[in-house]
């Protein structure tokens, strides 16, 4: 399937990626040149050049074909999860315009490192190889640790941006330190090559030394246990709608470049590599379940969700057969659908004397605002997973998998813990429709109730079709084998 | 036998119309609550009627699954498929009957957020209809669940004192149970690369791996139905409920585990069935004596009740786990008496609470002076809450008890202890309630039913007559399906034997 290509369809191939680099310094220039005047505008463009990617990577055939010497690839797989995450990063910058106005951080550099982050998202869902790998990363995460500290004047942001830096700094580290090991011992970094040395005949400890560093500077990536320490600081540090871009975007893009690594490297050695999911996939479930029951503020409670998440989806990875990878897949679809509608509420809890994050404060929102109330219930309901919802869905797969693959312990873990999760989402809906109603949050700005409106029916309405996702995830996940 | 047009997703669907209608309505006054009521109401009747189209169209001849449907869903063969035998048909029925009781016993009792409140219950109608006519495991299993989320919004918001609470620990608790069931679902489906239930009822499990999917599935149905040791969110579920949601509760709810027991763990895991048909009597057994103390204990009326449920479902494992003709029919048969009487008995209850606001058994006291109908109503079901012959709870305990003895008289003898006991918990309450002088002053101008309470009580009085001197037509139609289920089950038996002997030689 990796069928070399001419040079000029090397970059007919990373055009979407070249159109965000491109458009970004244009955006740049013309932010730099019209100042914070231009904000508004600049998030404009950036949108549609989110879009315009997102028609690009729709357009160039994912056929599997590789560029550049094999360092990058495109593929249905690709085609899938890029989409996602430009779907995940636009509608993000579209959610935010209210939220930083208000906070007056509407300044035009925070949509293009979007922009630019998201084109490291493009690179590392799409790279076949391990400086390929690096190169998406760094772009994405160096973005990522600016706009965590976007509102300078807040010493809670600028916390969360320094603790991001140093710990992603560390696992970037670690990371590079695994492909070092790697490439010493398989003498490449494409990792078909990869795959080719490494046999499951011989025990090459050396491979498996690199491995371990390698995996662990993914799951910090992908905020796993036990590297997901910064996850509760830097949400909550973070403007709002940074939170719900590291929630969605990032998430999806790390673990589509996991998937990849995994299946694509190092598919000989799964057994290598699989024990460490479990159990990383274990504690992040568990963790993620136990350490949100404790919480008050809404976005560190995400923060711990999105680990218990995180810990579910690489319940299909753990697999790493054909079944688990359509799993992770639909997971990472059904997720982001339900993380935006969520964060739409979030950014919509907003007083005449500013935002408020803490969960009591949504008391008696069914009496308020009925609608959104009604919405976030339902969201809540769906990502503790309950049927008919979509979140039961994306639960459904990827445990369906885990017993196809005989991994019993970790399902039987992942469900418990999934009752245990279950607790804490069921708590805001008992504080949104048991509780005495408190003081009414201002009027939603049109933006979040479009995209809460939106997420909130497909997780209702995704059972009664269901069929074409499955059917894309399934084709996606194909083209990884 | 199959009608043109998919009657099964008509009475599910339906309900959800109703829903939608009510969603519509704009404004909270006076007339938009009122007509909330009324679509509700309508709703429920009309899915009522249409669902009697399927008692007077099924053939009672057969077993084989009838009004059948089944459309493309999830692909990789889990489909959207529908379909009622002997068994589910009645459950179906008694759902959408109970239903515009239920709207009508909280015409009055519900003031605050009607229209959600509505929705709530046709949306509950809709999941519970569907759990007894699915026709593939995933689908059940999305109805079976489902219900979880009206039922929860219905207990904590509308419930009483400690909604919070019951609500909370009913809904952690079944799930609890059924995530369990679901893992053991999907290890079907890769075993037998389907989750058809026609086809599973088709297939034999090896033996080793029915024990594990047996615990599985028990472990959702016992707390669904709820078997001791994990009845505990019951009393607390049905005391915080509003009147309707104990009805329900009690009425259908309870019903989707006995019915699961019926659907899957005896017809497709035979063998482990009656490997661990003892502990089944044990529990059951315990369940019978044990609520039946603990319901003499009460202080509070809906407990009392909620207890004699968990005492009664009792019977219902135990009869069918006899795995005999009079046994499994009188465990259905018990299911559907106690779907009657025990929802009457909450409404019972909810006639007084609405009056008085209390459900303490001490603050009442002779009410038959000033309400010598509601007291003629209460005796009929606390009379069939007993077993009395002539009441439709005589004939559900009778049969069970037989299939009890024909196995094990050492069973029956300790649950015909329970029989002794539900009389005594019974009448004490009744003689609390209801006899003695009426000393309390507030109950001195307490009123008797008034036209809506009697349009509710009647259907329920009669009935519970009707099936106890004549209970043929109910048993008829579950004869083909139950005997069907018990010659597989002896089958299955006998190739195991077999297959046992085989090894020997």
């Amino acid at each position: 399937m990796n069928e070399q290509v001419s040079p000029l369809t090397n970059y007919l191939l990373a055009l979407p990626e070249i159109s965000l680099v491109v458009g970004a310094m244009i955006l740049l220039m013309l932010g730099a040149f019209r100042g914070n005047r231009s904000a508004d505008l600049v998030c404009w463009l950036s949108i549609l050049l989110l879009v315009f990617a997102a028609i690009l990577v729709i357009v160039i055939p994912a056929t599997g074909k590789v560029a550049f010497d094999g360092a990058f690839i495109m593929d249905g797989f690709a085609q899938f999860m890029k989409l996602l995450t430009l779907i995940g990063s636009a509608a993000v910058i579209f959610m935010s315009f209210d939220f930083m106005r208000h906070a007056r951080l509407m300044k035009f550099e925070y949509p293009i490192l979007i922009v630019l982050a998201t084109a490291g998202m493009l690179m590392m869902i799409s790279a076949n190889d391990l400086i390929a790998l690096y190169l998406g990363l760094e772009l994405q995460s160096l973005a990522l640790y600016v706009i965590a500290a976007f509102r300078t004047d807040s010493v809670r942001s600028s916390e969360a941006g320094l603790k991001y830096f140093v710990l992603g700094a560390l696992s970037s580290g670690l990371l590079l330190y695994g492909c070092s090991l790697i490439y010493g011992f398989t003498g490449t970094t494409g990792f078909s090559g990869i795959a080719a040395a490494a046999s499951p005949g011989e025990q090459n400890l050396g491979l498996i030394f690199g491995l371990v560093f390698f995996m662990a500077g993914l799951a910090f990536k992908v905020s796993a246990v036990p590297f997901h320490m910064w996850t509760p600081d830097v949400y909550e540090g973070s403007p709002t709608p940074v939170t719900a871009f590291f929630a969605s975007a990032p998430k999806i893009a790390a673990m589509a470049m996991f998937l990849r690594v995994v299946l694509a490297a190092f598919p000989e050695i799964t057994h290598q590599w699989q024990q460490i999911v479990v159990f990383i996939s274990i504690a992040s479930m568990v963790l993620g379940a136990f350490a949100a029951i404790g919480q008050s503020n809404i976005k560190r409670l995400m923060a711990y969700s999105s680990i218990g998440h995180m810990g579910f989806a690489l319940v299909g990875l753990a697999t790493g057969d054909l079944a688990g990878a359509q799993a992770v897949i639909i997971y990472l679809a059904i997720y982001l659908v339900m993380n935006l509608g969520v964060f739409a509420c979030i950014l919509s809890m907003h007083r005449s004397d500013g935002m408020v994050e803490e969960i009591e404060e949504l008391a008696g929102l069914s009496r308020n605002n009925p609608m959104m109330a009604f919405l976030l219930a339902m969201l809540m309901f769906s990502l503790a997973g309950i049927p008919p919802l979509a979140g039961f869905f994306a639960k459904f797969y990827v445990f369906l998998a885990a017993i196809n693959a005989g991994l019993y312990t970790l399902a039987v873990i992942g469900v418990l813990s999934s009752v245990v999760g279950a607790y804490y989402y069921l708590r805001i809906i008992k504080i949104m429709y048991f509780d005495e109603p408190a003081e009414k949050f201002e009027p939603m700005p049109g933006a979040l109730q479009g995209v809460m409106a939106i997420s909130g029916l497909l997780v209702i309405f995704f059972f009664t079709y269901p069929a074409p996702l499955v059917a894309a995830a399934n084709v996606a996940a194909k083209s990884l084998f | 036998m199959t009608t043109g047009w998919p009657i099964l997703s008509a009475i599910i669907f339906l309900p959800i119309l109703g829903a939608l209608f009510i969603l519509a309505i704009r404004g909270e006054d006076e007339i938009a609550v009122r007509n909330a009521r009324y679509v509700a109401l309508w709703t429920t009747v009309i899915t009522f009627l249409l669902s009697l189209v399927i008692w007077i169209e099924f053939d009672p001849t057969t077993p084989v699954f009838q009004f059948e449907e089944k459309r493309d869903w999830l692909g990789g063969s889990i489909n959207y498929r529908l379909g009622v035998d002997g068994i589910s048909m009645l459950f179906v029925i008694l759902t959408t009957f109970l239903m515009p009781l239920c709207v009508l016993a909280s015409w009055n009792a519900v003031q605050s957020r009607v229209k959600a409140y509505m929705i709530a219950f046709l949306v509950l109608e809709t999941l519970m209809v569907g759990v007894f006519c699915a026709l593939d495991l995933v689908v059940f299993y999305l109805f079976f669940e489902g219900g979880l989320i009206p039922m929860f919004l219905i207990i904590g918001v509308w419930g009483g004192q400690r909604r919070v609470y019951a609500s909370f620990k009913f809904f952690l608790y079944t799930l609890l149970g059924s995530v369990l069931m679901l893992l053991a679902i999907m290890a079907m489906y890769w075993e037998v690369g389907t989750t058809d239930i026609p086809a599973l009822l088709a297939y034999k499990f090896p033996p080793g791996m029915q024990v594990w999917l047996w615990f599985a599935f028990l472990a959702s149905f016992a707390v669904k139905l709820p078997m001791w040791p994990v009845h505990t969110w019951l009393p607390d579920a049905h005391v915080e409920a509003p009147t309707a949601g104990s009805v329900v509760l009690a009425a259908v709810l309870l019903k989707m585990g006995g019915y699961g027991f019926l659907r899957f763990s005896i017809p497709m895991f035979p063998l482990a069935s009656e490997q661990f048909a003892p502990l089944i009597f044990l529990l059951s057994i315990i369940a019978i004596i044990y609520t039946s103390l603990v319901a003499l204990a009460q202080e509070d009326m809906k407990k009392l009740i909620a207890y004699s449920s968990v005492a009664h479902m009792g019977f219902v494992t135990m009869g069918i786990f006899t795995f005999t003709t009079q046994g499994l029919e009188g465990g259905i048969f018990q299911m559907l008496s106690h779907g009657i009487v025990s929802a009457a008995l909450f409404l019972c209850v909810g006639v007084i609470y609405d009056r008085m606001h209390t459900r303490r058994i001490d603050a009442y006291g002779g009410l038959v002076n000033r309400m010598p109908f509601y007291a003629f109503c209460f005796m009929v079901f606390t009379m069939a809450n007993v077993g009395l012959p002539g009441t439709s709870g005589f004939v559900g305990e009778i049969l069970t008890l037989i299939g009890a003895f024909r196995v094990n008289s050492w069973v029956a003898f300790f649950a015909t202890t329970g029989v002794v006991l539900s009389a005594a918990y019974a009448l004490w309450l009744y003689r609390r309630v209801i006899f003695g002088q009426l000393e309390k002053p507030e109950l001195k101008a307490i009123m008797d039913l008034d036209t809506r309470e009697i349009v509710v009580m009647t259907p329920l009085v009669a009935l519970t007559i009707l099936f106890g001197i004549y209970p043929a037509p109910l048993l008829d139609i579950m004869t083909a399906s139950v005997d069907n289920l018990i010659m597989n089950y002896e089958a299955a038996l006998a190739a195991a034997q077999q297959a046992k002997l085989a090894l020997v030689h």
